[in-house]
């Protein structure tokens, strides 16, 4: 099950956030700077899977973003990882090009 | 009031704010601004509010008095209000608040409304936090909406139900009806959800599982052949441009319908035989040059292993997931370790040929992959390979991170005692681990450790040797150090006679010991654990060394006033072994006894940390029952009923951990003697809490000998010994037996030692006296208690034997108890 999807950029401003499971306002984004933590302490060659906690998060980067998905035990991690990158394809066509500026300012867009 | 801005110029501006305070302040100001327009109740521009709001609230703000807003907005007819409301319902509404309630109405006015969209949009929220009342008003219409031929709308509803089903699992026969066409529809969308839904039904009931899988009149029905026909299709069908993903054709349908196939293949053996083929075909047609087929092969694997799949499919498995393994993608190495950890239960052959390349995985610089491959590597380890195996453990131990170095540690050390193939080899294994990761050794394994070399009789120079040459260097790390200096304590006699036969004999003199140890008791870096050992391992040396006795007695007098208690408790019965008891010492200091083996897991653990000798211990629970009790050769009386005698002094006392619940040991059926030790515990030691304090004997039993006479088991030479008995509620075939001794003479008896011996069929066990020493004149006794295990409700008899000091001479008696009344043992 996917706990929650998130995209957040590097100096841990979060661009677009989706819970599917209910959290806490402050423990929000304590949530999510930690796990921009973990993803930024990363180099290039290592796994996008990482532990944390209870679930997983499967993360890519595109040029400044980070898209993480956080996912428990029963979800395949890698087609996780190619719905990210779906998702992001979708995103380019919808915007023609999507850029982070696009990103931060259609959320509501994004969301639905 | 000025319209408020619009969404992109608030995210415009808060963008240009340089600190996080300077962005608190906007949006503050700008709350305050949507707060008053929602107090106005101004129609126009309230989606815009909201909208802001929202994005505030993504941000991390609180954003609750939005909540009533967003509700005025689903109710208007506008298309763009309706959006932001039902958005604004999604995210900041949920079943805790109770405002929800009241868009029940509006969403079941939308589910019936004519445009698609807004129906889509009333399905979408509710099917992302509809709470159980509301599912369960609102099924109803997801239900027809799921039979609708508009595939937009299906799809949704499918989504919609999945959530109802979750909230309210006994709506789920509703929707059986529906699922039935699902799945002939083309719409990719809807397949998608609908594979979701009776994934959903499946995983949740097992009626609805059972109901999937039987044999149905229809062939076209049967939801395997449907399910493998749909997966057929999207591999053998060509291009299409949208389902395509890098060449495959819409990969998340097959790996949903993939999984849809495991969920209904296991454990059943036909739904796994009708998907055989079509999973073999899925795993080599698939390309895996992109990540995308490799989801989908992954997923197969894991389908195959799930399923009673025949052999030859399990082997394709494995070998998909060696050939991840050699994949330079570290996403596949990683997945392929995790699913490798999952069947190495199961095909465990298979996957050992894979080893060199796990292996490998360990050097890699990933942490995940470093994980995965530690505990794979664990799990392959056996006796075969284990001399190759922990030499990579024990070179990965070394460089990985330090939080992978206890969970290394105590792996390696599990290891190690199921395969090893030596005992040197053993011992060798662990100083490596010791030294090199010493501070992150659990502290269960020092006891291990330390039984594990007591159990090795032959390696004791060796290992002591080994030990001191380690701690010379270094005495930081503790559990080192503990286990060093207990050694160093038990077996410093032959470090310094320098015989080893296994390594070159290093030359140390009784000072350079004593000067190892008062360093580590002096140093900071010891733990108070550790000094403690320290100072007993000095104590015990007192009896093996032969010149530095007042050395150690200094030592241990400055101790005396320590700060810390325990050292200061320790230090001060130690002195006064030396001076009143110093005719004790060399008894009670002496060799410990080879340890009954206690399982690794067992939660019960053997006083021996202490080092103390320490006659029969009780423990808090009941040992496992792989004990083996640890005899010494010669020993025990013989049984009663054969003609000839021969009394026999057991040398070393043997350790009868006792147990409280009221069993005996069952021991190997032949008569055990439990004589009790030659040394009393007379000088209370410190001891940890959890063994008895006092070791008189306690009363185990709830129940009070229930007027079962005491009888006078021997009287003679002004020794007198009386029986006192209980029985057990729990086991009616035990008898305890508390023995009481007297002195009416005018003179102490001292090392006062009390045996027995019972028939065959018995089953006896002695546990420590109060002490050794009966004082004169009837002032007072040494009370012991005996255990008889009867399983054949024979009569009871014993033979005893006691030995002790009066008069300067040494006195020994037999004597034989016969008059034991027949209710303790019938």
């Amino acid at each position: 099950m996917i706990k929650f999807f998130l995209m957040v950029n590097k100096q841990g401003q979060t661009r677009l956030s989706r819970y599917y499971e209910h959290v806490e306002i402050n423990k929000r984004t304590i949530l999510e700077a930690e796990v921009i933590k973990n993803c930024l302490s990363r180099s290039k060659d290592q796994c996008s899977f990482i532990e944390y906690k209870d679930f997983k998060l499967v993360y890519r980067q595109y040029a400044a973003l980070f898209v993480v998905v956080g996912i428990d035990q029963t979800e395949n991690e890698m087609a996780v990882y190619e719905l990210i990158h779906n998702f992001v394809e979708v995103l380019d066509k919808y915007f023609s090009r999507v850029s982070e500026l696009d990103v931060s300012f259609s959320v509501s867009e994004i969301c639905l | 009031m000025p319209a408020p801005i619009r969404l992109r110029e608030l995210i415009r501006t808060i963008r240009t704010a340089r600190t996080q305070a300077e962005e608190r302040e906007m949006i503050q100001k700008e709350c305050a601004a949507i707060r008053s327009s929602f107090r106005e109740e101004d129609n126009t521009y309230r989606c815009r509010n909201v909208a802001k709001l929202l994005y505030m609230h993504m941000l991390g703000y609180p954003a609750h008095f939005g909540q009533l807003e967003c509700l005025k907005l689903i109710a208007s007819q506008k298309f763009t209000d309706k959006r932001i409301g039902y958005l604004g319902a999604m995210l900041l509404l949920d079943e805790r608040q109770d405002v929800h309630l009241l868009m029940t109405n509006c969403i079941k006015n939308d589910l019936n409304h004519s445009t698609q969209y807004v129906q889509g949009l009333a399905l979408c929220t509710l099917g992302c936090m509809g709470s159980s009342e509301m599912c369960r008003d609102l099924a109803g219409e997801v239900e027809k909406l799921l039979k609708t031929s508009n595939s937009y709308l299906r799809k949704k509803a499918a989504l919609c139900a999945v959530h109802v089903i979750r909230k309210v699992p006994e709506l789920m026969e509703m929707f059986l009806p529906a699922t039935k066409n699902l799945l002939n529809e083309k719409n990719h969308g809807v397949l998608h959800t609908s594979v979701v839904l009776l994934t959903e039904m499946c995983e949740r009931s097992p009626d609805m599982l059972a109901h999937f899988r039987k044999v149905r009149q229809l062939s076209s029905s049967q939801l395997v052949p449907q399910l493998v026909r749909i997966l057929k299709n999207l591999i053998m069908s060509g291009y299409s441009p949208e389902h395509d993903v890098s060449g495959i054709s819409d990969p998340f349908l097959q790996v949903r319908i993939l999984r849809l196939l495991r969920i209904l293949g296991r454990n059943d053996d036909d739904s796994s035989e009708a998907m055989n083929d079509i999973l073999a075909q899925v795993a080599t047609n698939t390309e895996t040059s992109k990540n995308v087929g490799n989801a989908i092969l992954y997923e197969t694997v894991l389908t195959i292993m799930d399923i009673k799949s025949e052999s030859g499919l399990r082997v394709l498995a494995i070998n998909i997931l060696g050939r991840f393994l050699l994949n330079n993608d570290k996403n596949i190495r990683y997945v392929a370790l995790t699913s490798l950890l999952k069947t190495v239960q199961t095909d465990h052959n298979a996957v050992q040929r894979h080893r060199s390349t796990i292996v490998d995985c360990l050097k890699d610089l990933d942490v995940s992959i470093k994980r995965r491959a530690m505990e794979l590597s664990f799990a392959l380890v056996n006796g075969n390979n284990v001399r190759g195996m922990m030499k990579e453990l024990l070179y990965f131990l070394d460089s990985c991170e330090p939080e992978f170095k206890a969970d290394c540690a105590s792996g390696i050390f599990l290891a190690a005692e199921k395969y090893a193939p030596s005992k040197r080899w053993h011992i060798d294994t662990i100083m490596r681990v010791l030294t090199t990761a010493g501070s992150y050794v659990r502290d269960d394994a020092v006891p291990n450790l330390i039984q594990l070399i007591t159990n090795s009789v032959e390696m004791h120079a060796y290992t002591v040797q080994r030990l001191y040459k380690a701690i010379l260097g270094d005495y930081s790390q503790q559990p080192l150090v503990q286990v060093a200096s207990w050694c160093i304590g038990e077996y410093g006699d032959l470090l310094v006679s320098g015989q080893c036969e296994e390594e070159e004999p290093i030359q140390v003199t009784e000072d350079e010991v004593l000067d190892i140890l008062e360093s580590v008791l002096i140093s900071n870096m010891s733990a108070s654990v550790t000094r403690g050992y320290a100072l007993t391992a000095i104590m015990k040396l007192s009896t093996r060394f032969t010149c530095t006795v007042n050395r150690i007695k200094k030592v241990v007098s400055i101790y005396g006033s320590s700060i810390d208690v325990e050292l200061q408790q320790r230090a001060v019965e130690y002195n006064a072994l030396f001076k009143k008891y110093d005719h004790m010492r060399p008894a009670l200091l002496e060799r410990m006894p080879v340890m009954e083996k206690v399982t690794t897991n067992g939660p019960t653990e053997i006083v021996q940390t202490n080092g103390e000798t320490e006659p029969a211990v009780l423990e808090t629970k009941p040992p496992p029952s792989g004990l083996q009790p640890a005899r010494q050769a010669n020993d025990l009386l013989d049984l009663l009923g054969e003609s000839d005698i021969t009394p026999v002094i057991p040398t070393a006392p043997t350790n009868k951990p006792a147990s409280a619940g009221g069993e005996l040991l069952d021991l190997l059926g032949d008569l055990n003697l439990t004589g009790s030790p030659v040394s009393a515990p007379a000088p209370q030691i410190a001891q940890p809490p959890f063994l008895l304090d006092g070791l008189t004997s306690q009363p185990l039993f709830n129940d009070i000998a229930a007027g079962i006479p005491s009888i006078t088991a021997y009287n003679k030479n002004g020794l007198k010994i009386d029986f006192t008995f209980e029985r057990s509620n729990t086991n009616p075939s035990v008898t305890v037996i508390t023995i009481q001794a007297s002195n009416s003479t005018e003179l102490d008896m001292t090392d006062f030692v009390f045996q027995a011996a019972v028939p065959k069929t018995f089953q006896l066990q002695l546990l420590s006296p109060s002490s050794s020493v009966i004082p004169a004149f009837n002032s007072g006794t040494i009370t012991q208690v005996i255990k008889v295990l009867n399983p054949q409700k024979q009569q009871l008899r014993m033979r005893i034997k006691l030995t002790y000091n009066h008069k300067g001479s040494a006195m020994q008696d037999l004597a034989e108890v016969n008059n034991f009344p027949p209710q303790s043992w019938q």
